[in-house]
This record gives C-alpha cells, sequence and structure tokens, in this order.
C-alpha cells in the first residue's frame, strides 16, 4: 500500500531554505508574501487495511520522519 | 602513585570525521581514549563517553536522526540514565538531542552556509563536568564548522541548563538566545556545538577547549574512583 508524508516546518520555526526560496521567487519577478520549505516521503508499506497503513505511518513519523518540536506532518494513504 | 589515566569511550559512527581528533586530544590531556563503533550492542568500561563531530549518515533526514539508532546508541542511553557522563560534540550533540538525551534540536543555520571559524562562548555555569575549570562568565574562544548549529530550545527550557552561550554579536547560526551548550535536567549530559577538541594547542589559536574536555577528565577519574 502506497502512503505519502508530508513533512513541514511548524509555524514560526525559522525557515531559512524558505527564506532562500521565497527571496530566489522574489528576484526572478514573483510575487511572494512567503515560502516555507517542507520534505515528501513517499512510502510502500505493507499493511492489511489503509486504517492500518496509517497506523503503522504514524509511528514512522513519532519515531524517526519528523521532529515533533520543529515540524509537523500528514499522512496520505492511498491503494494502488 | 601514577596518574588515573580515565577510560573515555569515543563512539565512532559512518561519517564521524573527529573520532580520532577528539581522541588524541583526550589523550594529550591524560585520559586512555577508546573508539567504539557505532554497531557494538555494549560499551566497555568507561568513566566517559564522547559523541564527536562529523556528518554521521550523511546528515540525512535531520542530522543526527539516524544514528540515534545505532545499536551504541542504546547503551548510551542507558549509560546516561545510570549517572555516566556524556558529552556530545557537534553532530554529537545533534545525535544527543535527537535521541531526547538533551532537550531540543539543532536545524540547519540561519545564513544557511557552513561556517568554520573560531567563536567566542561565555560560559554561564561553572558546576557541570564540562565548565569546572573554568570561572563564571570565562570567555573562550573555540572554533565551530557546521552547517546545521541553529539551536531551538523546548520552549520551557530552564535556564540553568545552559552552559554556554556565544557572547552577543559572535552568533554564529541563529541559535535562539545565543546558546551554544546545554546541560540535561540530570546534570551528566552534555552538548555544544563549537569543538573543544580543536583548541587544546596554543600552536591551534586557542587552548581554551582544554579547559572543557580537562573538566571532563577531572569528573572522570572521580567517576573511576567510585566505580573501582
Amino acid at each position: 500500500m502506497k502512503a505519502t508524508v508530508l513533512v513541514r516546518p511548524k509555524q514560526g520555526i525559522l525557515d531559512p531554505q524558505g527564506q532562500a526560496v521565497e527571496s530566489s521567487l522574489r528576484q526572478l519577478g514573483f510575487s511572494v508574501a512567503d515560502a516555507r520549505v517542507g520534505r515528501v516521503i513517499d512510502l510502500e508499506v505493507e499493511a492489511d487495511s489503509p486504517a492500518a497503513a496509517r497506523a503503522e505511518v504514524e509511528r514512522m513519523c513519532e519515531r524517526l520522519l519528523a521532529n515533533s518540536l520543529i515540524e509537523s506532518y500528514e499522512i496520505d494513504v492511498g491503494d494502488a | 602513585m601514577p596518574e588515573v589515566r580515565p577510560r573515555v569511550g569515543v563512539l565512532v559512527f559512518p561519517g564521524s570525521n573527529d573520532d580520532r581528533d577528539a581522541a588524541w586530544a583526550l589523550q594529550a590531556l591524560g585520559a586512555e581514549p577508546v573508539l567504539v563503533w557505532h554497531g557494538e550492542r555494549e560499551l566497555p568500561a568507561l568513566d566517559a563517553v564522547v559523541l564527536p563531530g562529523g556528518f554521521s549518515y550523511g546528515d540525512y533526514l535531520r542530522c543526527g536522526a539516524i544514528a540515534r539508532f545505532a545499536p551504541a546508541m542504546e547503551s548510551v542511553a542507558s549509560y546516561a540514565a545510570n549517572g555516566g557522563l556524556v558529552l556530545g560534540i557537534c553532530n554529537g550533540f545533534q545525535i544527543l538531542c535527537e535521541a531526547g538525551l538533551l532537550p531540543g534540536v539543532l536545524r540547519p543555520n540561519a545564513s544557511l552556509s557552513f561556517i568554520c571559524r573560531d567563536v567566542r562562548v561565555r560560559v554561564e555555569r561553572t558546576d557541570t563536568h564540562l565548565t569546572s575549570r573554568c570561572g563564571p562568565g570565562q570567555v573562550l574562544t573555540i572554533p565551530v564548522k557546521h552547517g546545521e548549529g541553529c539551536y531551538f530550545p523546548p520552549p520551557d527550557l530552564p535556564e540553568d541548563q545552559v552552559v554556554l552561550r556565544y557572547v552577543t554579536g559572535d552568533n554564529p547560526n541563529g541559535s535562539v538566545d545565543d546558546i551554544a551548550g546545554i546541560v540535561s535536567e540530570s546534570g551528566n549530559v552534555v552538548g555544544l556545538m563549537p569543538h573543544p577538541e580543536h583548541a587544546v594547542d596554543p600552536l591551534l589559536g586557542s587552548a581554551d577547549g582544554a579547559l572543557l574536555l580537562a573538566s571532563l577528565l577531572d569528573a572522570a577519574r572521580e567517576r573511576h574512583f567510585v566505580g573501582a
């Protein structure tokens, strides 16, 4: 079962990568008020049901994929 | 009676690159360094443990996030839980934070640049096993070299857990409150971004780092006698 994890820097956490992207976009003439850079992790997990897959991926996030002090995460579980 | 040479373990992760410098500096200051491979499940008998600088696992995901699950880190966690002395330098500090042995986390430098230069840090506490040879408020010159040294504390970090601060105006990485080094609530785990092992001889520009490592060895010698 495929699962996608989206990890974001939490609100209020300094995100120098996002700032660099924002300023580059501005230099290119785009009108951007803010940019934040996160990370996407695509997973293939073995699970009996989407709910079980989600629970397993949530454990992965808590243990390794995200640091809850500075990052939030979203999990998307698909069939395919 | 010959002076006791405390046995200090220096962990070696894939991507550690200051392990030998740390071992060399500790030996020069009177310790018997023991390199410990990250795959070892049990630590040998040690009076202190140092997690050295480097780029364990290529800093993938987040710096220190993967190294914290190395087999040897389980032993380091129980060593720390039993009151053992643990020091994390740079990547070692990052690993201790990710492992939850120290509060907070290290983020990419505010400038996004890798920074390699001397910084001045002020000693905020002299009652830790890293700073016992320093005077209150003493300013030390020690090099940093990191891309991810911006310390972000938990919202409730007590002020008395701050051991070292970058001198105002000399914060190289955007660390919150100029924090350069912290101690655990239990007092036996310390982490810092500057590299004391690179500042143990005036020939290298500063010997201030020797004060910190010699403090660690003082404490390790005391443990040695207690443990013996």
